[in-house]
């Protein structure tokens, strides 16, 4: 847990022509589970493989074929809940969402509607330092994911891959706790950071690893208290699931859409229909999908191919005994151990590499100071390059350029330069640093001797450093200049100080 | 509960089964014999009895995460009325 005390973020006020309204948001994310073989067969996972490839008969849904369920997609939605801090049942059951779509050749998805896998838990989103919202988890329940239909490859006819069609995913509910469009995507980052520490989702929303259907509701101010005092949905107003986004920034960018298309419905006085759209960047609005009016009749039944699922408490507590440290948990410690802001422990937890990187440059030197260095000098250009950290510099690099600073080797400017090289060429920075001659002067005799040379070369800036003190800056300067910056500023602040009697 | 010729046909639909009008009341009719009968398994007090689901006490079977299956798309797609360039071809579906 996050030992740190954080306020709730401000709930978005949109300004209607009449007066204000908040929105209410819940997510229902379908994260897919990191797993070799589908949830109930032994065909793989893998994306981008030949159409139709990656099947089994119990895939297609011949008849007669029976679903077996993989334990380690299990074992993932366990491992997840716990993440999550929730409620593990040892007691679960599958049911069949009945539909029809080309893409779901059974006919029907096996789901886990009355009886889920996972209960209640919760998520912190951080928003800045010392803002964060703790948001409620309602349920985690397996099922499988649907094949992929894809319309433009043919003017008259759609084209299915069934790859895809029974990957295991996890559906992740959260309570109506969200209340404004950055909180949202805030949310969703959290969540795949959570995720990606487990290692129970790869979290990548361009591959359809991860999609979020959002629920947005409208209200008045000082409803959603209502409701949260009296967990009444009555306070709030009708809400529309907007279907399948799979982009932070779609995500923000519908909800905002969304909420303004209600508030207008309301303030012109007609009502918010129940329904789910979908969401159109092109057109930047919501639109209705009548295609899922007559689909929302699902005749949910219990599977009668699969027994419950049962699952020992043992096994649970393995599971728990094993967790990785988690972002909050990481972050916390960067905080404690390092004394790093909570800012920089938010960059350098966001992902479980750079967290890695960050504490093996650190070695044994100063973390506020390894923090800064990763964080403005390395990742900065990593972040120009468009590659990771670790793809520009190794962290022993960083490690070694700062003990080298901590030890008056190197300046902090020169350490830039060592840097540079580093990237460039890979080689060692000990090896720059004497081979290029870089090392810091130390000498004074020399840095006198460079002292001394300025001041001979420029009588007029002495008279006028006599009058005024603060002069004596430049005269650093063009010994620093003049010694390619590598004389210790220190002494050469000093000698300067001495040498026009200052 | 009784079933309408409207709900008879709603259920047909969703089940994509064609049902002609004629044979609706018809159908209609079993609907309603079969939750007649479901209504009267509903007098039976079960209050506190687990649901049974299977005869003899079994664990599900589980499965280890392998990859033993697949890589049979000219299998998979032998039955289609129409399949092209490894792809099921269905009519068009838009949403």
């Amino acid at each position: 847990m996050l030992d740190l005390t954080y306020a709730p973020p401000k709930p978005k006020v949109i300004a209607g022509a009449k007066h204000d309204w908040e929105l209410v948001i819940g997510m229902e994310v379908h994260a897919q589970v990191a797993s070799r073989a589908k949830l109930f067969s032994g065909a793989s996972t893998q994306f981008g493989a030949e159409p139709n490839s990656n099947v089994s008969f119990v895939d297609a849904a011949m008849p007669g074929m029976l679903p077996v369920i993989n334990d380690f997609c299990v074992e993932q939605a366990v491992r997840t809940g716990l993440g999550l801090k929730a409620q593990i049942n040892l007691w679960s059951a599958f049911d069949r969402k009945n539909y029809f779509y080309p893409d779901l050749p059974q006919g029907y998805q096996i789901s886990q509607l009355y009886h889920p896998l996972v209960g209640e838990g919760e998520i912190l989103v951080d928003m800045e330092p010392g803002i964060a919202r703790k948001v409620r988890i309602e349920r985690i329940h397996m099922e499988q994911d649907a094949g992929k239909s894809i319309h433009d490859m043919d003017p008259n006819m759609s084209f299915v891959d069934l790859n895809r069609t029974g990957v295991a995913l996890m559906e992740i509910v959260s309570r109506p706790d969200i209340r404004g469009p950055e909180e949202a995507a805030a949310y969703v980052t959290k969540l795949r950071q959570i995720l990606r520490y487990l290692g129970t989702c790869d979290g990548n929303m361009q591959n359809g690893n991860l999609r979020a259907d959002v629920n947005i509701s409208v209200c008045r101010p000082g409803d959603y208290e209502k409701y949260m005092e009296s967990q009444d949905f009555s306070h709030l107003g009708t809400r529309c699931e907007i279907k399948n986004m799979n982009s932070m920034r779609f995500i923000q960018q519908a909800i905002e859409h969304e909420a303004r298309r209600q508030i207008a419905i309301l303030e012109g006085g007609g009502e918010v229909v129940q329904e789910t759209r979908l969401y159109d960047p092109d057109k930047g609005e919501t639109r209705s999908m009548r295609s899922k009016e007559e689909a929302h009749d699902y005749r949910y039944f219990p599977d009668p191919d699969l027994l419950p699922l049962t699952i020992e408490q043992a096994w649970v507590d393995e599971i728990e005994a094993n967790l990785p440290e988690l972002p909050d948990e990481k972050k916390a410690r960067f905080i404690r151990d390092y004394g790093v802001t909570e800012y920089d422990a938010s960059v350098l937890t966001a992902d479980l590499d750079l967290a890695a990187y960050f504490e093996d440059s650190v070695g044994a030197g100063d973390g506020k100071k390894t923090a800064n260095w990763v964080i403005n000098e390395v990742l900065g250009r990593a972040n120009k390059a468009e590659v990771t950290a670790r793809e520009i510099a190794t962290p022993q690099a960083n490690a070694e350029i700062l003990a080298m600073v901590a030890n008056d080797e190197i300046s902090t400017k020169i350490a830039k330069d060592v840097l540079e090289i580093h990237i460039e060429t890979g080689r060692a920075p000990a090896e720059i640093v004497e081979t290029e001659g870089m090392k810091q002067v130390t000498d004074t005799g020399a840095i006198e001797a460079a002292v001394d040379q300025i001041i001979a070369d420029n009588p007029a800036q002495v008279e006028k450093a006599k009058v005024n003190p603060k002069l004596a800056g430049w005269f650093v300067g063009q010994v620093m200049k003049a010694t390619g910056g590598k004389a210790n500023p220190k002494a050469v602040n000093e000698i300067v100080q001495a040498r026009l009697e200052l | 509960m009784s079933i309408d010729l409207e709900t008879a046909a709603r259920v047909a639909k969703l089940a994509r089964i064609r049902v002609s009008d004629d044979a609706l009341p018809e159908l209609a009719a079993e609907f309603n014999t079969i939750l007649g009968f479901i209504e009267q398994l509903g007098e039976v007090d079960v209050e506190g009895v687990e649901p049974m689901t299977s005869v003899t006490p079994m664990r599900l079977k589980r499965r280890e995460d392998v990859v033993t299956d697949g890589h049979q798309q000219d299998k998979v797609l032998a039955n289609a009325p129409d399949a092209r360039e490894g792809f099921f071809a269905v009519p068009k579906v838009v949403e």
